[in-house]
């Protein structure tokens, strides 16, 4: 009797693998964070100069002078969280609106030629979105949409000033561009992930297929929605070649976002190559790290935003 | 038992297409009102497709038509444009409990909002639904927590708060208790009988035992041979088509000789 309790009671135990596998397994497993720390070492070392000689100067200051060697991350830290936040604001609802579509059942047709479009958009390497940029949307950019909005609008804070086509804003819209696919394609699984019966259960209440969408499909999928986002989000921050050819290049905070600014992926690419003397150099490696630290933080953030999403009690 | 009623739902030659595949053919028979009709037989057989003609589920699915008529109070569902209005009338349970991503009083709350009814409305009907779906006394002082803490059980008795709470005249339970364990599947069975005092109830199941239990009238349902396509095999009050089925398709399937 109380063997046959116990039996039932006793988890079954759990056979462990070989120890080599395991062992494997470990190595596998440790050699990604060891590759970052290694990475962050790197950069360290190779930053050090700089870091020694501006200290936490660098975070604050605002100039990039190499004729006297003077050296600031915070022209390209604010042209990077700008550019990409305005891309965000621009693609978030195109994406997640076709991820909709997308996820529907039926049309078939138009859901094909649609999803596999913007697939494709995946497709096209940076530097000929650059390329694009710069010839077709730059100038169409400044025609219809800088130049009206500075004329009505130019009393707005950062909505003023002279226009270029070269701007923060242009870079934004390339990169609203190229993160579309990603978050579109990302939130259309999540939406397709939420459960049928669900829609199904909205549709029996009676209410409309936008009454369903907006106020159960999504809302259930919100979690993996804000995950498409974060991704997305990282593919802009990091975007590099596209956004430095068309965001002017030009170290300082504008006052306006139709100004030419600067990002941190843009400056390293462009000017590591003739980057002379140890501190010109290790200022740049310096602001690889406040890229990473950027890109770190946002995650970060995100996923305490979800934390704190899914732990109130309401959802 | 049964006893005499009205009709609510009156089935004539329903036949029902996926595209170019026939999914039931001429089913006749009419669904009294204010009683129990349990729709059985064994999978494949349409008793869900069938389900879903009542409240036009199926236009959900692309290619999906029905042909026929099938008259509620007189107005055909079949052909009828107003979806809404249907869906608000003949309310509906899943399989799966499906509790909104939501608080309990915001699932129950969610149809009586989408039809624009007043606040102080809303309040009595989350209360009144609870009350008649059994589920009240557990969950009155925890409304505000997400309906996901509920058990499988409560969620899908809250479904059936949340279905009644629109008003419905008829309800459709698309096999409501085969998620569900023993104890949770008879509350729902006790829940079932007390609603069919206000509503007439259409419950698919492929628990026969079930049938037998809870409805007053039962559907038979089999898959044609030839034709792969679901017919109505027999119609009668519960008690007589258990104890002494007309058809021998019938007595086959409920003495467990196939199915």
């Amino acid at each position: 009797m109380a063997a046959a309790v116990d039996r039932i009671r006793r988890p079954a135990s759990i056979p462990r693998p070989p120890d080599r596998y395991r062992s494997l397994i470990a190595v596998v497993s440790w050699a990604a964070p060891a590759a970052l720390i290694l990475i962050v070492g790197v950069l360290f070392q190779q930053a050090w100069p700089s870091v020694t000689r501006f200290g936490l100067g660098f975070f604050i200051g605002s100039e990039w002078n190499q004729v006297t060697d003077h050296f600031a991350a915070l022209p390209f830290i604010f042209g990077t969280v700008v550019t990409s936040a305005i891309a965000l604001a621009f693609a978030l609802p195109v994406g997640i609106a076709v991820a909709v579509l997308l996820a529907e059942p039926g049309a078939q047709g138009v859901r094909g030629a649609l999803g596999t479009g913007i697939e494709l958009l995946a497709a096209i390497p940076s530097v000929v979105y650059g390329i694009w940029a710069l010839y077709v949307l730059a100038p169409w950019t400044l025609l219809h949409i800088e130049i009206p909005i500075t004329d009505h609008f130019g009393s707005i804070p950062f909505l003023g000033g002279i226009p270029r086509q070269t701007s923060l804003f242009t870079a934004a819209l390339v990169l609203a561009v190229m993160i579309l696919p990603t978050l579109s394609a990302v939130s259309r699984d999540v939406i397709r992930a939420v459960p049928r019966g669900l829609r199904e259960s909205t549709f029996a209440l009676g209410a409309t297929w936008w009454e369903t969408t907006w106020k159960v499909v999504l809302p259930a999928a919100r979690a993996g929605l804000f995950g498409a986002t974060v991704l997305a989000l990282g593919r802009a921050l990091a975007e590099t070649v596209a956004v430095a050819m068309v965001i002017g290049n030009r170290p300082e905070i504008p006052s306006s976002i139709f100004s030419p600014g600067y990002t941190l992926a843009a400056v390293i690419a462009n000017e590591f190559a003739e980057a002379t003397g140890d501190v010109y150099q290790g200022a740049l490696v310096e602001l690889g790290l406040v890229l990473i630290l950027v890109t770190l933080t946002v995650n970060v953030l995100a996923l305490l935003l979800v934390r704190s999403a899914s732990a109130r009690p309401a959802v | 038992m049964p006893g005499a009623a009205g009709t609510k739902l009156e089935v004539d030659s329903l036949s029902f297409f996926y595209g170019k595949t026939r999914a039931l053919k001429d089913v006749t028979f009419n669904i009294p009102e204010r009683r129990i009709t349990a729709i059985i037989g064994p999978s494949g057989c349409g008793k869900t497709t069938l389900l879903r003609v009542f409240n036009r589920m199926y236009d959900l699915v692309p290619g999906a038509r029905a042909q026929g008529t099938v008259l509620m109070d007189g107005n055909d569902i079949v052909t009828t444009t107003k979806l809404l209005d249907l869906r608000q009338k003949v309310g509906m349970v899943f399989q799966r409990p499906s509790p909104f991503p939501m608080s309990i009083r915001d699932n129950v709350a969610f149809g009586p909002r989408l039809l624009g009814w007043n606040k102080t409305r809303v309040k009595e009907l989350v209360r009144s639904s609870l009350e008649a779906a059994a589920l009240w006394d557990e969950v009155s002082d925890r409304l505000d927590e997400p309906a996901t803490s509920l058990s499988g059980g409560q969620q899908q008795r809250l479904v059936i708060a949340r279905c009644l709470a629109v008003s419905p005249e008829v309800i459709l339970m698309d096999e409501p208790c085969s998620a569900l364990d023993p104890v949770a599947t008879l509350k729902i069975e006790d829940l079932m009988v007390q609603l069919a005092r206000d509503y007439t109830i259409v419950i698919v199941t492929h628990n026969m035992q079930q049938a037998a239990r809870v409805s007053d009238f039962t559907a038979f349902m089999l898959m044609n041979p030839e034709g792969r396509h679901g017919e109505l095999i027999e119609f009668a009050p519960t008690a007589d088509l258990f104890n002494a089925p007309r058809d021998p398709r019938t007595e086959a399937y409920i003495t467990g000789r196939f199915g």
